[in-house]
């Protein structure tokens, strides 16, 4: 345990305070519910724990025991032992939340540099120090809209090819507020282009939502419905995977206002639902209305240059009921594990990885397409995620590849009713050819009828 | 002069990471879809590792000083934590696995639930809400969902105390309801005529955080959970002080309906600069079934042979999802090898300890310091920063003159009800040497405070860097380094 | 602390000039000292809208804090200060004259009864410290 007491401190300490014993310094908790006993395992010494632990993971299969095809949100990247190496350093690691600004340059200068690295990424002008995840970071992007219109807008689109899981999200952050939710009904088309959303735009939209690639893996530009919207006086938020970035036109130079998204991929563990990292970044004009903390650079009374929390009266510790959300704890680890994989990787790694992401995503589908049974449900372009039509109901499929120790893609039909038989596979740089063989030869082994 | 930003060390041509070739056919690239340029840095690897080390000596954090931050419970962060959340079968599972390949990190969740509703006193838990913010505004929309699923829908009004931390009005505004402040009474407890006043039809439920901001625990807790009730309100804690809780009394058996745990504070998990955090909530039976999908559950019973199979379920009336997938396993881990390495005696130590060392180093300092409630008081206490016969002084330079005694603030200005209020919580793994040393400092800066305060005034002087322009940051919004600019 | 006599005041600290149906409306000298540095103002009404007496016109941010401005009378807005954008920090130096926020053509007679003077709001902002 970790309390360095001994019976002599508490004795010093007891006399200091003038009470007897340790129990006295609760007398004012109700003593009808006083001292309850806990029914809890006894305690454990470390070397006990740690065996326990290993023994609890040792009954998961994880993404080193099995092939992993599956993605639909977060994804099996590979994590440079740098990136580890920094962040378990008891400096980053331990540190508060830098808002004494003198003993915190570090994690400020971290974030700063994240924000500056996120920014350019998605080609946007601003970026905050994180939300908790690629769901609620569209949530905020959401509250954000309404507030920037003073709710004189309260329609809110969102593409049905968003993330199922983010919109359910929405949907609950969006109990307590009057804004419409619209365009995602399960008798949408999801075959149909995102510039059919565009006729659903009017003058009480506050913001569209669209997601790019999009949770089928597809990828559309997205200059005309950004036009359409713009011309409405509505605003655009683009979801965005930013390894699909490293490659494509950032959704900043389509004209979005808002660019959210999951950093998961971007140097963080799968870690089986978390943390993971909400990136948000949006135009200089809205920075005000962006929730989340955010880095400035100054100087110090030295001179010297300098980085500090800024615009601090928007946040919840000063307008309280007035902020623009409830925000404090953010993902600031997971930031930091994300600039430093960007800086790792920079411009032409980021490059690297997104092309062998699309190299072989392309690779499957193309061997896939041609089994007998087996089609692509899209011609749509797509960066590293696509749909197949399976012959036999997806769960069937991946019971099958579970025997030959891969995990296959994501059944759809969970989400979307209309797409029963249908399976999201993503292919990464960790997948190699052997591998993606290997899926194609099982999956041949379930055939038509 | 200070460490360059990467833009600054970046060359072109240089790469830390490199990629096999692929080994695959080449797919051709849709057009007009290929980025022309990415304004990234290029460092090689060597660069990054000195760059973010040199950053991280600029750092101070637990591992190197004392955090005496009231509400924010910065003890020690285990190593051991950091090793079990690694293991492999934690670390590289999918979310979406088939439940049959992830059953040891379900039934670990499910444990830990069960550790947790133990604890706190609760009959249901979610260990979703990604912080304690998070955690707030899910057991605020369940209050909400509680009141309308039984047609009570003119409940919109929301009770906070003065002291409360600025996240539980902002939640409040969050989920659509008003709120209405309570102010607290002359030692510090909830205003009992006050709160009487608006118990009424118009009532959802009370934010309270039991021990208070102040340290102090609510001499008439009871009743005023009792009056919440009766107006049919509902009892909302903010956990963010149970470290002065454990083993000592469980919210829910006094009546707490619904409960956020910080497993940031309490539980050990670190603080990372900035989160990430957890914030798992309890409820009381009544509103299990409004919880956020999905909880972990027991779908198949087990037996003599065999061990349950464990999966996720959506309650009956949930609320829906607070965010994707279903907690931030990560900290949930190192939660429960916490949990495991003290057991139920272990953690009445802690709390035991935490309340020993607030008031042993405020019983050192108020002799010097102007304690506004005169009680023991549980893991943290507030004083003054300021003395009238040095009326230049504030909090502000106290605390940057303690940093030359190498030691972080408290928390400042917080709670707004206290002048100049210092929230001092020590946590129960700094020793008593160090409580002395900072008492000692304390008790030196008071003196320089009336005799030489230009050394506060001016203060810090041995850190990295001194006071910021502040004004300048917030006026010309540099936010980013100079390669992110937007140029099409 | 200055409290010009000429001018009526609130309780949450704006000031206005009445000067026949025209009002000009803007914060106190007591509120930019609270508030210390501003760093940030907007207007958040335009000419010719019609409001009511507590609605909100501005928002005025400094390093540490945030207020909201309101209007202590109802009528139309005539005008805005378009300069308190581009410099709030006049605010803190002019809070009387440069640092007008609207000027509004007063539609409900009656309501300036229940504004302070000069002398009252001196009291009040005793109270305050």
């Amino acid at each position: 345990m970790f309390i360095p007491h001994t019976s002599a401190d508490r004795a010093a300490m007891l006399r200091a305070v003038g009470i007897e014993k340790l129990d006295d310094l609760f007398k004012d908790v109700p003593a009808k519910y006083r001292f309850p006993t806990l029914n809890l395992p006894p305690a454990l010494s470390e070397m006990e724990v740690s065996r326990e632990l290993q023994d609890i993971s040792l009954a998961n299969e994880s993404v080193h025991d099995l092939v992993c095809f599956l993605g639909a949100g977060v994804y099996n990247h590979y994590i440079p032992a740098a990136v580890d190496a920094i962040i378990r350093r008891g400096e980053f690691l331990t540190a508060y939340t830098p808002y004494q600004p003198e003993l915190s340059q570090g994690t400020l200068q971290a974030i700063f540099e994240y924000q500056s690295n996120v920014a350019a990424l998605t080609g946007m002008e601003v970026c905050n120090a994180s939300h908790y995840d690629g769901a609620t970071a569209v949530a905020e992007a959401v509250n954000m809209a309404y507030a920037n219109f003073r709710g004189k807008r309260t329609k809110i689109i969102l593409s049905p090819a968003v993330n199922p899981q983010y919109r359910q999200t929405v949907r609950t952050y969006a109990e307590g507020s009057p804004v419409v939710l619209v365009g995602d009904d399960p008798q949408s088309d999801l075959k149909a282009n995102p510039d059919g959303l565009i006729p659903l735009i009017d003058v009480d939209t506050a913001l569209i939502v669209v997601q790019y690639p999009d949770f089928f893996g597809r990828i559309y530009d997205y200059t005309k419905l950004a036009e359409a919207a713009h011309a409405m006086g509505a605003l655009v938020a683009v979801s965005v995977n930013p390894i699909a970035l490293g490659l494509l036109k950032a959704p900043g130079y389509m004209n979005a206002d808002i660019v959210t998204g999951e950093g998961q991929p971007l140097g963080i563990p799968l870690s089986y639902g978390g943390p993971y990292l909400g990136l948000f970044a949006t135009r200089k004009e809205y920075v005000r209305k962006m929730a989340g903390r955010l880095t400035g650079e100054t100087v110090d009374n030295r001179g010297q240059r300098a980085y500090v929390l800024t615009l601090t009266a928007r946040e919840q510790h000063i307008r309280r009921e007035k902020a623009t959300s409830n925000i404090c704890t953010n993902q600031g680890l997971m930031a930091l594990a994300s600039t430093i994989y960007m800086s790792l990787l920079g411009k032409n790694g980021l490059r690297q990885v997104a092309e062998l992401c699309f190299h072989k995503a392309h690779y499957a589908a193309q061997a896939i397409t041609n089994l007998p049974g087996y089609s692509i449900w899209s011609s749509t372009p797509f960066f590293n995620e696509f749909v197949i039509q399976t012959p036999t109901p997806v769960s069937e499929i991946n019971d099958l590849l579970l025997d030959h120790d891969i995990l296959g893609g994501y059944d759809l039909s969970q989400d979307y009713p209309d797409l029963s038989r249908h399976m999201l596979i993503a292919v990464t740089e960790m997948n190699t050819r052997e591998e993606i063989d290997r899926l194609v030869e099982v999956l041949s082994e379930v055939s038509n009828g | 002069m200070g460490e360059p930003q990467l833009c600054d060390i970046s060359v072109s041509g240089r790469q830390g990471i490199n990629f096999p070739q692929p080994d695959v056919p080449l797919a051709s690239f849709p057009e007009g879809f290929i980025r022309e340029d990415l304004p990234m840095p290029e460092l090689s690897e060597l660069d990054v590792i000195r760059h973010y080390t040199r950053l991280s000596q600029l750092n101070y954090s637990i591992d190197t000083g004392y955090y005496p931050l009231g509400s924010c419970t910065m003890k020690y962060n285990p190593k051991i934590n950091e090793e079990t959340a690694r293991y492999p079968g934690f670390a590289f599972t999918h979310p979406l696995q088939p439940i049959e390949t992830v059953q040891g990190n379900l039934a670990l969740m499910y444990t830990l639930q069960e550790w947790l509703k133990e604890i706190g006193g609760f009959a249901g838990m979610t260990l979703q809400p990604a912080a304690g913010a998070h955690g707030e505004l899910t057991g605020v929309l369940i209050i909400r969902s509680y009141h309308r699923s039984r047609a009570d829908n003119k409940r919109d009004k929301i009770l906070i105390p003065d002291s409360a931390h600025g996240t539980n009005p902002a939640t409040s505004a969050m989920s659509g309801l008003r709120v209405v402040e309570i102010k607290s009474d002359s030692r510090g407890n909830v205003d009992l005529d006050a709160l009487r006043q608006e118990c009424d039809g118009t009532l959802a439920g009370l934010m309270l955080t039991n021990p208070n901001t102040l340290g102090l625990f609510d001499e008439h807790v009871e009743e005023v959970i009792r009056l919440v009730h009766a107006a049919g309100g509902l009892v909302y804690g903010d956990g963010a002080n149970l470290n002065a809780l454990l083993g000592i009394i469980r919210p829910g058996d006094v009546g707490f309906d619904v409960m956020h745990f910080n497993l940031h504070k309490t539980f050990s998990t670190p603080h990372g600069g900035g989160g990430p955090g957890s914030g798992p909530v309890g409820v009381a039976a009544h509103l299990v079934d409004f919880l956020p999908a999905p909880v972990v559950g027991i779908i198949e019973e087990g037996d003599q042979e065999m061990p349950p199979l464990y999966g996720f379920i959506t309650p009956s009336k949930s609320i829906g999802r607070m965010k994707s997938f279903h907690g931030h396993f990560g900290m949930l881990v190192r939660a429960y090898t916490y949990i495991s390495m003290h057991g139920g005696p272990g953690l009445r130590k802690i709390a035991e300890h935490a309340v020993l060392n607030a008031n042993y180093l405020l019983a050192l300092i108020k002799g010097t310091y102007h304690l506004p409630y005169d009680r023991l008081c549980m893991h943290e206490f507030v004083v003054e920063g300021q003395w009238p016969d040095a009326p230049e002084i504030h909090a502000l330079d106290i605390s940057k003159r303690l940093m030359d005694y190498k030691f972080h603030p408290p928390t400042n200005y917080f709670p707004l009800i206290v002048h100049e209020a210092l929230m001092v919580e020590p946590t129960e793994t700094e020793s008593k040497e160090t409580l002395d040393a900072f008492a000692e400092a304390l008790i030196k800066i008071a003196d320089e405070a009336h005799h030489d305060p230009t050394l506060l005034k001016e203060a810090p002087h041995v850190t990295p860097v001194g006071r910021l322009d502040e004004v300048k940051a917030a006026k010309e919004l540099v936010l980013c380094c100079g390669v992110a600019t937007l140029d099409k | 602390m200055k409290i010009p006599s000429t001018l009526k005041y609130t309780e949450s600290n704006e000031w206005i000039n009445l000067e026949g149906k025209t009002g000009t409306i803007g914060i106190s000298d007591y509120a930019q000292d609270q508030l210390s540095d501003i760093v940030f103002a907007e207007v958040i009404v335009n000419e010719g809208d019609i409001l009511k007496k507590g609605d909100s016109i501005a928002t005025i941010e400094s390093v540490k804090a945030a207020a909201d401005v309101y209007t202590p009378v109802s009528g139309k807005v005539i005008s805005v200060n378009e300069d308190l954008g581009r410099a709030p920090e006049v605010i803190n130096t002019d809070p009387y004259e440069a640092a007008w926020i609207i000027k509004i053509e007063l539609n409900t007679p009656g309501e300036t009864n229940s504004l302070m003077d000069a002398a009252a709001y001196e009291k009040f902002v005793q109270e305050q410290q």
